[in-house]
């Protein structure tokens, strides 16, 4: 952080703030960077002792209170996405879907019996869930979903797919939004469940160290009291995502640093014509450049974060910025290490095509652009 | 059980560290501050201690300028109770006997059944305050320590040697000191580092501890630096060409230098 915070901007957080940032980096030096290349080439992630190791700190549903959670500031868990995602958006992806999805789901709207059953020892990293919305058939456009729950006897069962999950391979139980009679509303499903079945989506060539399913529900049965009860209607899985995009913000911020010094670093060591490519002009023109879109950002992702009342359509316009930007960032530190850039020796191309996914995902930019757009012009576009 | 763990705030091994040029002293200003490696070894081995054994309390015991406070807060941060910090102008210049004096008056104070500390700090490295300290206190001094098991009141040291080790056994009350291969020291938890603002840090002057400052500091300093020089640069090292005999040579050397 130090080459590259030439604005002072260390000194807008706390020692709270920083202190627990630090320890993030502490670990993701130790446990994180030296083995993420060979997982993102293999395709495979340790997803379990990751979440034991950072649920030991308190990583997992951090920005929680209560039920085994640490109660941090909106910023501490930004700041934590962010050293995360210096690493790999893909273990990033593990805390966002643990803390911000999952298990926000269950907080903010869950029974008691419900959080004392799952919270805790999701926040200790003992059972890891996943958030089911997107559908094969429908992704931007939630609302339309097949997925049904209907009501037998005091059973519910439900019926349909959910596509793109992340965690969903490795979880033990499912936040899975569904169609009912009332609307949209989320059901707790274990896993385990006679009915579910999940398939690992290999293939990909982003978000290589996270891993990602998809759900097969087929007339899957569930209690009563698998419903959350205290929501009904889209704003419930909305109103999770408007956490996790909220990590995001920063959390792309992360991979866009982990890319600019490593550029910064290969620049002024890199000899050509006789000289440091850093000291070219047309390179400190691009140093130059990404250092200011990330110091916008970093500011923007810290006044959001410092917002009592965080309404989505800030948390849109932190996403659609940061990740596009980010990206904009791991492309263009890409072609300061030429070929270097394309190897997986160097975390640029990594990172490059891990934000590939974090743009689609959590609402696409076009889907960002709509939100802050109907807000301007008092138009929806989606009616 | 009553634990004390010694932590000192020291210049980062890892980056740069410089001598001052007007009095030969370690710079700490321009330095990056951090808690000296060994003392989370000991805080660790403490935290253990009180876990396995209910009823047990952690003090943290620092003796260092206002910013140790920093280092405190993260020792805090850990998981013990609270703190101790021996704070005052007089102290600065404070050698090696004059540390232990103050320090082994603070220890009077708390009275604890066991002292931790780390076998050496990485600035000074001298490893002789645990001596010291139990010489002042009169307690046993169980020096070197890669595994520690209390049983009551009875301690058990594997004292790690270039050999091997040997196995020490004292009652308490004792001072222990420890290698970094006594444990895994934890990193400290979300809730820990929140809960470490609100723990109780005990600020003691010299005056509190009944220390007079001719005792501390410049004044009190039976040991002086004289003056210091900057280690020389790196020379090129051998190069061995292998005419037939590389290997006879490459063994020649790792004997002399003490490599095998
Ligand atoms: C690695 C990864 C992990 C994921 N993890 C999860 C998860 O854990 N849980 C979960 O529920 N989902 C998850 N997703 C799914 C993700 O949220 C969806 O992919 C995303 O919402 C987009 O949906 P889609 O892929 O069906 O694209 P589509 O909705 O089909 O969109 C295709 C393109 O059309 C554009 N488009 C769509 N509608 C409009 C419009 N009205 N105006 C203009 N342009 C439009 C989009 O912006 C996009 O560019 C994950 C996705 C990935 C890649």
């Amino acid at each position: 952080m130090n080459t590259l915070d030439l604005l002072g901007l260390d000194d807008l957080h706390s020692d709270e703030e920083r202190q627990i940032r630090d320890v993030v980096r502490r670990l993701v030096d130790q446990r994180v960077r030296p083995f993420v290349r060979q997982w993102y080439e293999h395709g495979h992630a340790p997803i379990r002792e990751l979440a034991n190791e950072f649920g030991n700190i308190g990583l997992l549903g951090m920005h929680l209170e209560g039920y085994g959670c640490a109660g941090a500031s909106a910023v501490s868990y930004g700041l934590a996405c962010m050293e995360l995602e210096a690493a790999d958006s893909g273990v990033r992806s593990l805390v966002s879907v643990q803390g911000s999805l999952a298990m926000y789901a269950i907080w903010r709207y869950g029974s008691e019996e419900q959080k004392q059953q799952w919270l805790p020892g999701m926040a200790k990293g003992q059972y890891i869930g996943c958030f089911g919305l997107t559908e094969p058939d429908h992704g931007s456009d939630p609302a339309s979903m097949s997925t049904r729950a209907y009501r037998n006897g005091d059973d519910w069962v439900l019926h349909g797919g959910k596509m793109w999950i992340t965690n969903a391979p490795v979880a033990d139980l499912a936040v899975v939004w569904a169609r009912t009679e009332e609307g949209i509303r989320g059901f707790i499903v274990p896993m385990g469940t006679p009915g579910v079945s999940v398939r690992e989506i290999d293939n990909k060539l982003s978000l290589r160290a996270s891993s990602t399913g998809e759900i097969g529900l087929d007339d899957v049965r569930l209690p009563y009291d698998a419903v959350l009860p205290s929501i009904k209607g889209l704003k419930g899985p909305l109103s999770c995502l408007t956490e996790a995009r909220y990590g995001i913000i920063w959390g792309s911020l992360g991979a866009a640093r982990d890319c600019l010094e490593t550029a910064i670093d290969y620049a002024r060591t890199r000899t050509q014509f006789g000289r440091p490519i850093g000291g070219f002009q047309l390179t400190q023109a691009k140093l130059a450049d990404m250092s200011l879109e990330f110091f916008k950002g970093y500011l923007l992702a810290l006044h959001i974060g410092r917002q009592e009342h965080r309404t989505p359509e800030m948390v849109s316009a932190g996403k659609l910025n940061n990740v596009r930007e980010a990206l904009a960032i791991a492309r263009t530190c890409r072609t300061i290490l030429g070929a270097n850039g394309i190897s997986g020796e160097y975390p640029v191309l990594r990172h490059a095509n891990n934000l590939e996914s974090v743009l689609t995902y959590e609402g696409t930019s076009e889907i960002h652009q709509l939100v802050i757009g109907a807000k301007l012009t008092g138009l929806s576009a989606f009616s | 059980m009553k634990i004390v763990v010694l932590v000192k705030q020291v210049p980062d091994s890892g980056a740069e560290r410089n001598l001052r040029a007007e009095d030969n002293t370690v710079d700490r200003a321009s330095a990056n501050n951090v808690i000296n490696e060994m003392d989370e070894y000991a805080l660790e081995e403490a935290l253990r201690i009180q876990e396995a054994h209910g009823g047990s309390t952690v003090t943290v015991l620092t003796m260092g300028p206002e910013r140790a406070t920093e280092s405190i807060r993260k020792a805090l941060s850990m998981g013990p109770d609270g703190a101790v910090h021996v704070l005052d102008d007089a102290l600065s210049g404070t050698d090696a006997l004059g540390t232990s004096k103050v320090l082994a008056a603070a220890l009077k104070r708390l009275e604890p059944d066991l002292v931790l500390c780390g076998a050496e700090s990485t600035d000074a490295r001298g490893q002789v305050l645990p001596h010291m300290l139990a010489e002042r206190l009169g307690v046993a001094a169980l020096t070197g320590a890669r595994k520690l098991t209390v049983d009551g009141s009875q301690l058990t040291i594997e004292r790690q040697t270039e050999e091997g080790y040997e196995v020490v056994t004292a009652a308490t009350p004792a001072i222990v000191s420890v290698w970094d291969t006594i444990n895994e020291p934890r990193y400290p938890s979300f809730k820990g580092i929140m809960a470490a603002k609100k723990k109780p840090v005990e600020t003691l002057t010299l005056a509190d501890l009944g220390v007079s400052a001719d005792e501390a500091g410049w004044a009190g300093a039976l040991t002086t630096v004289a003056s210091h020089a900057k280690r020389p640069p790196r020379s090129a090292g051998v190069k061995v060409t292998d005419d037939g005999e590389g290997g006879t040579k490459l063994v020649e050397f790792l004997v002399s230098e003490k490599f095998v």
